[in-house]
């Protein structure tokens, strides 16, 4: 069922947009200068579909992400200042400074499972998810993927058990059309990725993942029939990846204008348009978004910055428990 | 104390865990209501039903990776690879995921969970059902590594290994499964870490784990009676691993044979003597020797007696030390 959006959650969801974008402005700005220590997996261009996810799950919901989701993590409410730490490579960081980007992990926030494996984040929803059912537990996983990890084994054959079982679990894809340096269309042997579903039974849905509000209803309704006991859901949320694969990859394999098309579809002013024909927004309101979500975003650099690195004792701790 | 098989140890381990803790499930192929391949699940699916022994497709890499899932929100899953050789399709959420969670989050998760292969030679069963892969996973940080010997060892490690917050690999050599052992009807746990000394010698130490100790005892009943006194150390855990039960029976002895059913190159015989070399060299009286499978993959039949260590060749392995 459709959720009603009211004016808080409209902002809130604005609010999100926003500072997933700037975000990752900020990392895309910190990296060029190299002050980071590891890289940046941009996800400059499709922040709406991750920001749509992770908004929509409640509090005790899990969220297993990958190497290209912040917007999700940001939306389901990860700290902004120690997830920058972590990618600043500092003590304080959600994992010790020894993680980096790409092992993120939150389990206060029930954000767990996050690694640099492609595909490998979906069998550890699925075991979440089964886990949930095992106690009988009414919370929701959402997995969310790139298009690529829907080219692994592991990823068809959890698909095949979360059906099999019926297990609460959300296959989310953010299709930003490129798998590392190559174009859908060269890896995916069918039009739309989200008819895969269909091989395992499972609903699978195609969603404007550079909508925000579309894809948060096509989430609420996967979380619906997976609370409902009526198990798993694909999304397939269309958008694109603005920046290469990774922070400095000149991404020559694609045309300017091709990338110019897309940013015509940008989500942020789509939303923003919205927003203010509707009178929920206006250009105070949206300065005053924009001027927050900046102080929050220094905020969280000088926390960083001001942090220690790891010394060697604090690094060799926790391989086992 | 009762006698017991080991493959009987083995489900009433399962059996005593998953009664003590509702967090503790099974999953694997044909765990359920066959009772597993080699029988090591009888009749935990009537008693725990199936969402606690899980039957799963033939889908390794996927249930890995359930496991280790389950595993960082609280379940204590016990992962049955019915074949060890079939491991390698599940290398990835084992050793890239499960091993490398709590260190790559920096503590902040705990990962326990027990995969419990079924290794080893003896069946004739050809290249893909006979391999004996524990050097693989004790060269991984995060992962511990154990192999019984017997019934008693199995029962107390496997009830300690469910009850370790860590990823726990569990091997169970095929032969061993129709092995019978004293073992106490009172709960009792077998530590992990912590090797044992399996028959008393002085003048050569044989260490081996899992079957192989069968075979070394042998040997060394043999061996005695042309007048050779060999110690038997028993591994049971290969990571950790007791240096120190190694260590001082080679002082002791002063000569060591390492036997593995693996071929030689980077198997875990090599660091067995490596660590002896690093610490206790001095107490060598000769060469240390290892008596290890053929360099070649396991063929089918018979042949197999041409690829892993025979008794003879432990006993001429020792008798070419102790000259």
């Amino acid at each position: 069922m459709a959720r009603e959006l009211t004016k808080e959650k409209l902002l809130e969801l604005y609010r999100l947009l926003v500072l997933a974008r700037e975000y990752e402005l900020l990392l895309s700005d910190v990296s060029k200068q190299g002050k980071l220590p590891g890289w940046i997996h941009s996800a400059l261009g499709q922040e709406a579909a991750g920001v749509a996810a992770g908004a929509c799950l409640e509090r005790d919901d899990y969220l297993v992400p990958a190497h290209r989701t912040r917007p999700s993590q940001i939306a389901k409410g990860m700290d902004l200042k120690l997830l920058t730490a972590e990618i600043y490579g500092k003590v304080t960081g959600l994992s010790k400074g020894r993680g980096g980007e790409m092992h993120i992990c939150d389990p206060g926030c029930r954000i767990l499972g996050s690694g640099g494996i492609v595909g490998q984040v979906v069998p550890i929803a699925l075991g979440i998810a089964y886990a949930i059912k095992y106690r009988g537990g009414k919370e929701v996983v959402l997995c969310d993927f790139g298009e690529g990890a829907t080219n692994t084994g592991v990823f068809h054959e959890s698909m095949n058990m979360a059906a099999l079982w019926r297990l609460p679990l959300i296959f989310f894809c953010e299709n930003n059309q490129y798998a590392e340096f190559t174009r859908v269309d060269h890896h995916i042997s069918v039009k739309d990725v989200a008819t895969r579903a269909s091989a395992y039974g499972i609903p699978g849905t195609i969603v404007d993942g550079n909508h925000v509000t579309a894809t948060y209803q096509a989430v609420a309704e996967a979380m619906d029939r997976a609370r409902a006991g009526d198990g798993p859901t694909f999304i397939e949320a269309v958008t694109y990846r603005w920046s290469g694969h990774f922070e400095g990859d000149p991404a020559k394999y694609r045309s300017p204008e091709e990338v110019e098309e897309w940013k015509k579809r940008d989500a942020i002013p789509r939303f923003r348009d919205e927003l203010v024909h509707k009178g929920i927004l206006n250009d105070d309101l949206v300065r005053e978004i924009e001027a927050s979500v900046k102080r929050q975003i220094e905020e969280a650099v000088r926390f960083a910055e001001q942090s220690p690195l790891p010394t060697m004792a604090q690094t060799l701790t926790d391989v086992y428990a | 104390m009762a006698e017991m098989n080991f493959r009987w140890a083995i489900t009433y381990a399962m059996q005593e865990e998953m009664e003590r803790d509702e967090n503790v499930f099974l999953i694997g192929e044909d765990v359920g209501k066959p009772g597993g391949a080699f029988g090591m699940s009888r009749g935990l699916f009537d008693r725990f039903g199936e969402w606690r022994v899980r039957d799963t497709p033939i889908s390794e890499e996927a249930f890995m990776g359930l496991a280790a899932g389950a595993a960082l929100v609280g379940l204590r899953p016990i992962v049955e690879i019915m074949f060890m050789d079939f491991i390698m399709v599940a290398m990835e959420p084992l050793c890239n995921q499960a091993a490398k969670f709590r260190y790559a989050y920096g503590g902040a998760v705990k990962v326990p969970m027990v995969v419990r292969a079924l290794y080893g030679a003896g069946w004739g069963a050809a290249a893909h059902h006979s391999q004996s892969l524990e050097a693989w996973f004790v060269h991984c940080p995060g992962l511990k590594v154990v192999a019984p010997s017997g019934a008693y060892d199995a029962k107390g490690l496997l009830k300690a290994s469910i009850r370790d917050d860590n990823p726990v690999v569990f091997l169970e050599h095929k032969l061993l499964l129709p092995v019978k052992e004293e073992v106490p009807e009172q709960e009792y746990l077998v530590p992990l870490g912590r090797a044992a000394i399996k028959r008393e010698g002085s003048d050569v130490s044989i260490v081996a784990w899992g079957w192989q100790v069968q075979e070394a005892l042998r040997a060394a009943a043999q061996l005695a009676e042309e007048g050779i006194q060999a110690e038997v150390v028993d591994l049971r855990s290969l990571s950790p691993l007791d240096e120190e039960t190694i260590l001082n029976s080679v002082r002791k002895t002063g000569r060591l044979v390492v036997v593995q059913e693996a071929p030689a190159p980077c198997g875990f015989a090599s660091e067995v003597i490596c660590l002896v070399s690093e610490k206790a060299m001095e107490y060598l009286d000769a060469p240390p020797k290892r008596v290890t499978a053929f360099f070649a993959p396991m063929p089918s039949g018979p042949l197999e007696k041409y690829i892993i260590p025979q008794q003879d060749d432990i006993i001429s392995g020792v008798q070419e030390v102790c000259r």
